[in-house]
């Protein structure tokens, strides 16, 4: 589906995107965008999730597992984490 | 279903990069991880229906897990900790892009190109690097592993090990099947992830917490191009690319490259050489030290990382608000790196309920430094050694700080006598203007505010 040199194509324009997203931000939200970056690859579950559903030997079901829940702490964890700080955030907007 | 599939993950791509783009700004910000949170799950519950899949039962077990682990450790951790919990949210990412690389490695070669085979290789190694080195940079800031630790010849020792992984990944696309050299490269990756970053000194784990999570962001994509999962490649990448930049930016603001960050140990300058700089430290009991804040009409605040592990934000802001019923000007002053990350303090004292407004940065505040009647460093050390301006020698020499220095009068809570986290002697310490109080934050704070009261 995705092949050779579009899938280098997609890659140049992610990264392009991505650079140009964080280029001009003020420093006190470095490290809530840290943490919500963290969140965003935590869509390695998805990916996790298909390795595990397509393992078939006993050993790769096992390192499927180890993949699937190591991904969802990443995604779980990276929000409530993200979403606690910037919670912090509106707060102190609102509160004066 | 198929094509259903592929909607939801253009879906999820799309909300992943607007709300990143919405977090870029402190209005928006909040709704940007509640729109990226929308994508994780439209992508996710799709996925259930992927087609010839099985594992159901073991699938939705480690996800209940998985989640239940995170969400009750991400939601009870103090704000304090947050900086280590990334670390270790960050590493299992790693982990689960490494998990997918060993699975494709151990069914070998069949149904992939070499060219995907050499994608999940790459994908595998910077995704393990990125698990061990976030769990040792975890157990740093969480003070499981106290110092740093370096041995002789630390850096050929790494990268033989780095070498050696290398060269048996290049031999992994040439198997019929993964088998033992799989688990070997595995091994040395995952060594070699912990060596590389248990020498490095704790001032520069924001720099290296913010690589790895541009190193996992990387991998999530390498791996996106193994599974032809666009989702994965996309969301992936941008991270890889927006952490790489955010990595540079806070090297930069610490004035140090990565590459120092990484293979020159912190702690190497012989501490002796900056020791005996300025005079003896001079300590002032609480009461005076609030009678000289509570008379002067300009105060600055810098808070760093002292003030995290006392967690004296809130006490801090109780004694500025008391500071500016008398009517003294109270302005907090933050370094880039104050803490163990940037924006460490802010998001902390905007915790307690601090206003944007009295916030300023180093470049906006340290012009003012010779009107300032009283600048009270709580907790902070490297980021206000003015060192960094005058000896060569020092390994923070160049570094931008807060001119503190400047200041009529310095008041500075510390803990004890001992040194800051890049372990070199601190000369604004020594100054005749600068007087010590002795304590942990919040208690010290605490009696500030009486003092203030008692007038």
């Amino acid at each position: 589906m995705i092949e050779g040199f579009t899938a280098l194509y997609i890659f140049m324009l992610a990264a392009f995107t991505g650079y140009e997203v964080i280029a001009r931000v003020p420093v006190i939200l470095h490290t809530p965008l840290m943490s919500g970056s963290n969140f965003i690859h935590g869509i390695v579950l998805v990916g996790a999730m298909v390795a595990l559903g397509h393992a078939g030997t006993g050993l790769e079901r096992a390192i499927g597992f180890f993949g699937v829940l190591l991904a969802s702490m990443n995604a779980v964890g990276g929000y409530v984490v993200t979403e606690r700080m910037l919670d912090m955030f509106k707060s102190s907007k609102g509160g004066r | 279903m198929g094509a259903v599939i592929q909607i939801s993950y253009f879906l999820a791509a799309a909300l992943f990069i607007l709300g990143l783009k919405r977090m870029s700004s402190p209005v928006t910000a909040r709704d940007g991880i509640v729109w990226a949170g929308a994508g994780m799950l439209v992508a996710t519950v799709v996925t259930f229906f992927w087609h010839g899949m099985s594992n159901y039962l073991l699938m939705i077990l480690a996800i209940a897990v998985g989640s239940s682990v995170a969400w009750i450790s991400g939601k009870r951790v103090a704000m304090t900790t947050m900086p280590q919990m990334i670390a270790l949210y960050n590493g299992m990412g790693g982990g689960a892009a490494a998990a997918i690389a060993a699975i494709e490695l151990l069914r070998g070669t069949d149904g992939h190109s070499d060219a995907t085979i050499g994608l999940a290789v790459v994908g595998g190694l910077i995704g393990t690097v990125s698990f061990s080195g976030s769990l040792i940079a975890f157990a740093k800031l969480q003070g499981l592993i106290k110092r740093s630790i370096v041995f002789p010849l630390q850096q050929p020792f790494n990268l033989a090990i780095l070498g050696a992984a290398v060269v048996i990944g290049a031999l992994l696309p040439f198997q019929e099947s993964g088998g033992i050299l799989v688990f070997v490269f595995f091994a040395l990756v995952l060594a070699f992830g912990v060596l590389m970053t248990l020498p490095i000194g704790g001032a520069d784990m924001p720099v290296v917490i913010s690589l790895y999570n541009a190193l996992t962001g990387l991998a999530v994509g390498l791996e996106g191009f193994v599974l032809n999962n666009a989702a994965m490649i996309i969301a992936g990448t941008v991270v890889g690319a927006a952490g790489s930049l955010l990595t540079q930016l806070m090297a930069r603001a610490m004035n140090r490259s990565i590459a120092s960050v990484l293979f020159g140990a912190f702690g190497h300058a012989p501490a002796a050489e900056i020791a005996g700089e300025g005079g003896a430290l001079k300590p002032i009991d609480a009461d005076d030290a609030g009678i000289m804040m509570a008379y002067s009409s300009k105060v600055v605040v810098v808070p760093g990382y002292g003030m995290a592990v006392a967690q004296a934000q809130h006490k801090i802001w109780e004694l500025a608000e008391l500071l500016e019923e008398r009517g003294v000007r109270v302005k907090f002053a933050i370094h880039p790196v104050a803490g163990r990350m940037p924006g460490h303090m802010n998001v902390l004292l905007a915790e307690a309920g601090v206003s944007y407004d009295k916030i300023y940065d180093l470049d906006e505040i340290n012009p003012e430094f010779p009107t300032v009647d009283v600048a009270l460093v709580i907790g902070a050390n490297d980021v206000v050694n003015p060192v960094a301006r005058t000896n060569p020698q020092s390994p923070i020499y160049g570094m931008p700080i807060l001119n503190t220095d400047q200041a009529k009068n310095v008041l500075v809570i510390k803990r004890g006598q001992g040194r800051g986290f890049s372990g070199i002697e601190n000369a604004l310490f020594g100054k005749s203007h600068t007087r010590m109080l002795y304590g942990d934050a919040q208690n010290m704070v605490s009696k500030l505010i009486q003092a203030v009261k008692r007038l």
